[in-house]
């Protein structure tokens, strides 16, 4: 099937890899972008294009997620492959990065190949695989790392789980670095989080719920940080949440090791108090941080020293969430409110707009090796058109994910997503 | 002289005085030392394939097999280059004796001496077993494989089978692959290649490979059709099956994938490349049969043969040099 070809006239582009925020227009032919016109008209275009004025709407790469967990398989109640995919076009999200803690585990390649058929059937956003660390996620014996990256897997993970045992991080670090394969690791000391419900200190205490320090965190990730330089491994630091372990990143980045770091967009928009009276929704792994945690994120994400932010989509329905707080799942769904929930940091003056799109696109693109998530010559066309001012109101139950754990139900945001495009298809809006 | 089989003139011709009591590492060893000892190897090798191969130069001394790990190979390699050349054997298996009742390696040592043997052949567990050893008793000590260090005589014969397989060594490109990191064979190869001229270079999963290796003046490959690319030897080494489920390797599946030797990548080395390992291997999962059964370019079996003939000039030449010698 041959597609219509399509302009974007009148937008405003915002395209981190190349550094340029202005007016302009995309001309996209055959699933990729034929042409980027920075400034004034697109010029004559031949009559069978489909052109689309964009009323100075935001012209950006598609988002790319580098954490996002569906149900898929194993517990679809929760989430499918489609149902997350649907969610993804509808915020602006093309390329997503599932994580291995399904069922059954992704950690050989042939789970790998099955998710990727899978989700191929369903032509909607890009459907990426991390691979599982190790065997089962269980941290003890390295997982079939360089035949899940030839089926296709992005970089391996044990996903919420962190490696306890330093020995197989290490080796994990070591084996992976000689096929190319990035290893993301959470850092959280498992001693002194277990139990835990929230972030330690006088909020958690008030209610009564067990807490983890916050300085767990940066434990955990000083021992990560010293096996990425002994092994040279190019280590992702999944979710940085706390001013302490800012500091051991700090740290690491001046030295010169190849650490990449995220943070999820709730620790951007989220602190403990938002848990307010046991609201489960607000409950995630990592637990929501001190006001002083969240700011000091937020200026870590405009200093570049985070340099990707993750959805940390984590579908749990209902029959999970409505428990007493220390019973109920832990995670959020993000995929649908990822970009406007970004957006907050431009409206609020406290991020420039095109190194927040950075955090969303090429940032994570170039860190997996992915041509997407930018606006270029070449480039796949993976687009989202958006009114940057619009405002919405979030409402949890009309989000598309099957489970509706989302913690901005109630917020007011500003920028709505009015059309996806991924492979110059139009996977969302018209 | 009438009775003397054919050549042994000539291997006694070649026969030297080593000049050190023990044979424990391939790095204590010079240039001379190793030519001379291919050399008069050579000359066994040709003794061996005759059908009398008895021979009387190391008549009236006792070689004692003192192997605490176990190893059919090696110590038969050894009981036959003893018996070959006329000592009395004995093979102890202290497994199965007096270590196992609380004996320390020494107290063992100090007994076993007391037996007055000429020779003691030893295999431990322990890097340094065998260098502590040569230090308690009065005979000369053969290192037969101590831990994770050295096995100088696999050297030798590994040595010998690439002198006769391509008439010399120098400038020879070896890739030494597989399990490095716990090789006791590959220290000792490295070692003596590098010493013969030989350009010696790694390759294996970081995993498998020591740390720091490459202050070895070797170069280190996790690619292995780019470490094994042109090279005239590739030497593969055993894995332990152990260490190959998620410890070391993720898989023996994903092992062969990209570190077995197979057709497919021996077809990156020099054409007229020969393949080694020190056995015993563990076909289909860091060799394919295919290429280990493959005489045209598998040294595998020579490498057996060598390994008598090698051990036979190492006992010869450590007992020359014995102070009751002649």
């Amino acid at each position: 099937m041959s597609l219509r070809p399509i302009a974007f006239s009148n937008v405003r582009l915002v395209d981190p890899a190349s550094g340029y925020d202005g007016p302009g227009g995309v001309i996209v032919t055959e699933g990729v972008i034929a042409d980027v016109v920075r400034g004034g008209d697109l010029g004559s275009l031949s009559k069978d294009v489909e052109v689309i004025d964009g009323k100075g709407a935001l012209l950006i790469p598609g988002l790319v997620d580098i954490r996002v967990k569906t149900g898929e398989p194993g517990t679809e109640t929760k989430e499918t492959l489609k149902s997350a995919a649907l969610a993804a076009a509808a915020g602006g999200v093309t390329s997503i990065v599932l994580q291995p803690d399904t069922d059954p585990v992704i950690d050989e390649p042939s789970v790998v190949d099955f998710i990727l058929r899978r989700a191929r059937d369903i032509e909607l956003v890009k459907v990426h695989v991390a691979g599982a660390a190790t065997k089962g996620a269980l941290g003890e014996r390295m997982a079939e790392i360089g035949l899940m990256a030839e089926a296709g897997c992005l970089y391996v993970t044990d996903a919420d789980r962190p490696i306890v045992d330093s020995k197989v991080l290490r080796r994990v670090l070591a084996y992976a670095r000689a096929f190319g394969v990035r290893v993301a690791h959470r850092p959280a000391d498992p001693w002194l989080s277990a139990g835990a419900a929230a972030s330690e200190g006088e909020f958690a205490s008030r209610l009564g719920l067990p807490g983890v320090p916050a300085v767990a965190e940066m434990i955990m990730l000083e021992r990560d940080l010293a096996l990425a330089e002994l092994t040279g491994a190019g280590l992702i630091v999944d979710q940085v949440t706390t001013a302490a372990a800012l500091k051991s990143l700090r740290r690491a980045r001046d030295k010169g090791l190849a650490v990449t770091a995220t943070t999820s967009i709730n620790h951007l928009s989220f602190n403990e108090i938002d848990i307010g009276d046991y609201r489960t929704f607000c409950k995630l792994d990592p637990p929501l941080r001190s006001e002083d945690d969240r700011q000091a994120v937020i200026e870590a994400v405009a200093s570049g020293l985070i340099q990707v932010v993750v959805s940390a989509h984590a579908p749990a329905p209902a029959e999970d969430k409505r428990l007493p707080y220390d019973e109920a799942a832990p995670g959020a769904i993000g995929l649908q409110t990822l970009l406007p929930a970004l957006l907050t940091f431009h409206h609020e003056a406290r991020i420039p707009l095109i190194d927040l799109i950075r955090a969303v696109t090429s940032a994570p693109a170039d860190l997996l090796g992915l041509p997407t998530g930018r606006l270029a010559k070449g480039a796949p066309a993976d687009l989202v058109l958006c009114d940057l001012d619009a405002p919405l109101v979030i409402d949890a139950d009309k989000l598309i994910s099957k489970s509706k754990n989302s913690p901005f139900d109630g917020r007011r945001l500003q920028g709505k997503v009015l059309r996806t495009l991924v492979d110059g298809r139009t996977v969302f809006g018209a | 002289m009438n009775t003397a089989p054919p050549g042994l003139n000539d291997v006694l011709q070649r026969t030297f005085s080593f000049p050190k009591r023990h044979f424990l590492s391939a790095s204590d060893l010079n240039e001379v030392e190793v030519a001379n000892l291919l050399d008069l190897a050579d000359g066994f090798v040709s003794l061996n394939r005759q059908t009398s191969k008895k021979l009387d130069l190391l008549k009236g001394r006792t070689l004692m097999n003192l192997f605490f790990e176990n190893s059919t190979r090696t110590q038969s390699s050894f009981e036959l280059a003893g018996k070959r050349l006329g000592a009395d054997v004995v093979n102890m298996s202290p497994r199965s004796s007096s270590i196992s009742k609380g004996e320390t390696l020494i107290d063992t040592a100090v007994t076993l001496n007391a037996m007055q043997p000429d020779l003691l052949v030893v295999r431990h567990s322990s890097s340094g077993a065998a260098s502590l050893l040569s230090q308690k008793v009065s005979c000369s000590v053969i290192n037969a494989g101590d831990g994770q260090h050295e096995h100088p005589t696999q050297a030798l014969l590994d040595a010998l089978s690439m002198r006769r397989a391509f008439g010399r060594i120098a400038g020879l490109k070896v890739a030494i692959c597989g399990d490095v990191a716990h090789s006791r064979v590959a220290r000792s190869n490295i070692a003596l290649l590098q010493m013969l001229g030989a350009e010696v270079r790694l390759v294996g999963p970081p995993t498998l490979i020591p740390p720091q290796a490459e202050r070895w003046n070797v170069a280190i490959f996790h690619d292995m059709r780019e470490g094994i690319a042109g090279c005239d030897v590739v030497m593969m080494l055993r894995l332990q099956l152990e260490r190959m489920d998620g410890v070391m390797a993720p898989s023996q599946r994903e092992y062969f994938r990209f570190f077995g030797l197979d057709r497919e990548k021996l077809a990156c080395a020099a054409p007229h490349a020969r393949v080694m390992h020190p056995g015993p291997m563990n076909r289909g999962v860091e060799i394919d049969s295919d290429v280990a059964d493959d005489l045209s370019v598998s040294l595998i079996q020579d490498q057996v043969e060598m390994g008598v003939a090698a051990r036979m000039a190492v006992l010869t030449s450590l007992a020359a040099r014995l102070e009751n010698a002649r």
